[in-house]
């Protein structure tokens, strides 16, 4: 019999429905991987029992004929959504414990749409990290390994790296992530999988513990590009609750997948193709070029000439906006508090804070407070608002010349964990690539484009307009017909 | 331009930002952030060099109304789970130390 924990989303849900297997059999299988890969570490909390409770609720309504778009299919769940009456933690010390007694707009959608919970998936502090090497609760390890037999444990990226490793890991077939800057493209791309940031807007954030409010968006990530249109279907949509949040209706957007690109223009950004660019990756972008070009695509030079200034753009506006966000964080209302002998207010703010956040996320707080402090607020704060228009208008004046971006996900493969840990901007360069489509506010993809020499993953990102995600989706799947990846990580742990 | 930065930070600033920021720190802590915050802040500098003449601050990456809603209560009545995650309630309040002597 086939392995469940093998197919993708959409065969568990047709398979399901055609009566071939039970919700419950998918659940316990998926229930069982999990359980058996705690070296991973992608896990900070397991929900066996929700899975196999939303997997009884498919079955019944299966014979009831009151099935639902997700019915039978269990995912992981980004420790990042706040899940009512199971602990959210944001990978962090300050929230250990936290038990919502609500639960986000897109988790509930999810389990609206039939969908069952497998776990809590590991990430990086409050989502501040590109390789789940800041998380409280340990790192995630990636389930691949280098082909040079030395068995050195990589980075899952991150943030998303709890959703990356599981999906890699087959221990759940889709799960949620959250990207700020790069948080669902760069994990996809270092594990061979497919994630898709939608338009900001489209997925509500009402929920979500917030990071940069002006740039976090939910999206799906899971082995296929269908996969990724399904689970976005159930994710997206308006909600009140965020002022942010766009009132259109959500495209059926699996019903049109088509890998016919005839009339599309596909747009490559030379500075994205700096000196110096890993020679692997080079090579993996020409090939996405020619399988596009073969997908009848028409393919475009275009010119994105502020690229070099998207990181410390971001590296500006995001940590402002997390130092405003996380200052909820005061040892009152919710998460630790530390309260020295004899300590008053003040003190008991500084002392939880120093307590509750780790070293990554004081140094963010650091930044955005200085960043946004009187005297400095127009020379870094007001400047880089002015350069994130101006790149926003880059995009805008390239897709009057083309209908899609393509370009590599990240500049290299994963690296090996504590290989880039102890150089912040060393580590945040991994998301040179992903940061200007989150700064404009667009959907974006990575879908997997091959292996390296040392058999790791690459990634390819496609960019799209505003709103978009159809095309976006239609080229990923015309890469994902083309590159043939088929290549899974050998089972270690 | 950038023209009014400061060339780097000092261990008085640093100590300044985690006061403004509410993060206890240690002296050895302060002093290993002087040189974290001036590379990251260095290399954020280069923005400095970027023309935005006639550029307006971008609020907003994708055009959106802000909504209005009936001025109405929409929710209440839970209190006991707002306070159901609070470290330290007491007789269906909050608590700090004592803040008046």
């Amino acid at each position: 019999m086939t392995d469940l924990t093998d197919l993708t989303v959409a065969e568990i849900r047709d398979g399901f429905r055609a009566g071939d297997f039970s919700a419950r059999e998918v659940a316990s299988a998926f229930n069982a991987n999990v359980a058996a890969a705690s070296a991973l570490n992608a896990f900070i909390v397991e929900t066996p029992e929700k899975a196999l409770e939303a997997a009884d609720a498919a079955d019944a309504a299966r014979t009831s004929g009151d099935l639902k778009p997700l019915s039978g299919v269990p995912i992981g769940m980004k420790d990042l959504f706040c899940t009512q009456g199971v602990q959210t933690t944001a990978a962090s010390h300050m929230l250990e414990g936290f038990t919502p007694t609500y639960e986000s707009t897109v988790s509930a959608k999810l389990w609206d749409a039939g969908a069952g919970m497998l776990g809590k998936l590991n990430l990086d502090q409050f989502a501040m990290g590109s390789s789940n090497e800041t998380s409280f609760f340990g790192n995630v390890v990636s389930p691949w390994r280098r082909n040079d037999g030395g068995n050195a444990p990589l980075a899952p990226g991150g943030s998303s790296g709890g959703s990356s490793a599981a999906i890699a890991a087959r221990l759940c077939p889709a799960a949620t992530g959250t990207d700020t800057g790069g948080s669902i493209r760069q994990p996809a791309a270092f594990t061979g999988i497919s994630g898709i940031k939608p338009t900001y807007g489209r997925c509500s954030r009402w929920g979500v513990v917030a990071f940069a409010s002006s740039l976090d968006q939910a999206g799906p990530m899971a082995r296929t590009v269908r996969d990724n249109a399904i689970l976005l279907e159930a994710m997206a949509g308006f909600d009140p609750k965020d002022a942010t949040s766009l009132d259109l209706p959500v495209p059926t957007w699996e019903a049109g997948l088509s890998s016919d690109l005839k009339g599309k223009k596909v747009g490559i950004p030379k500075e994205y193709r700096p000196d110096g660019l890993d020679a692997e990756i080079a090579a993996m972008w020409d090939r996405g070029i020619a399988w596009l070009r073969d997908a009848g695509a028409q393919i475009v030079d275009v010119s994105l000439p502020h690229t070099k200034y998207a990181l410390p753009t971001y590296y500006i506006i995001a940590p402002a906006e997390a130092s405003s966000n996380l200052a909820r964080y005061d040892g009152v209302r919710y998460g630790q508090r530390e309260l020295p002998e004899g300590a008053g207010l003040q003190d008991m703010y500084a002392a939880t804070r120093a307590a509750g956040f780790g070293g990554e996320v004081k140094r963010r707080i650091m930044i955005g407070t200085y960043v946004l402090s009187a005297g400095f607020y127009d020379a870094y704060y007001t400047q880089a608002q002015k350069v994130r228009a101006l790149i926003a208008r880059d995009f805008e004046q390239a897709f009057a010349q083309c209908d899609l971006l393509l370009t590599p996900t990240a500049p290299s493969a994963a690296f090996a964990l504590g290989e880039e840990q102890d150089d912040p901007l060393a580590m945040y360069l991994n998301d040179v690539f992903t940061v200007p489509a989150s700064l404009a506010g667009l959907p974006a993809m990575s879908v997997p484009g091959g292996l390296d020499a040392q058999g790791l993953p690459l990634g390819l990102q496609i960019i799209g307009k505003p709103l978009d995600e159809q095309s976006v989706l239609n080229a990923g799947l015309a890469i994902e017909e083309r590159a043939g990846f088929v290549a899974r990580p050998g089972k270690w742990w | 331009m950038l023209a009014a930065l400061p060339m780097s930070i000092d261990l008085q600033t640093v100590k300044k930002i985690a006061s403004l920021s509410r993060i206890s720190m240690s002296e050895a802590e302060a002093e290993a952030m002087v040189p974290e915050l001036n590379n990251i802040l260095g290399w954020v500098d280069q923005l400095g060099e970027v023309d935005v003449t006639g550029v307006e601050p971008m609020t907003a990456v994708i055009p959106n109304h802000l909504r209005l809603r009936d001025d109405v209560v929409t929710d209440g009545n839970v209190r006991d789970k707002v306070l159901a995650n609070a470290p330290q309630p007491e007789h269906g309040f909050f608590t700090v130390p004592k803040v008046i002597e």
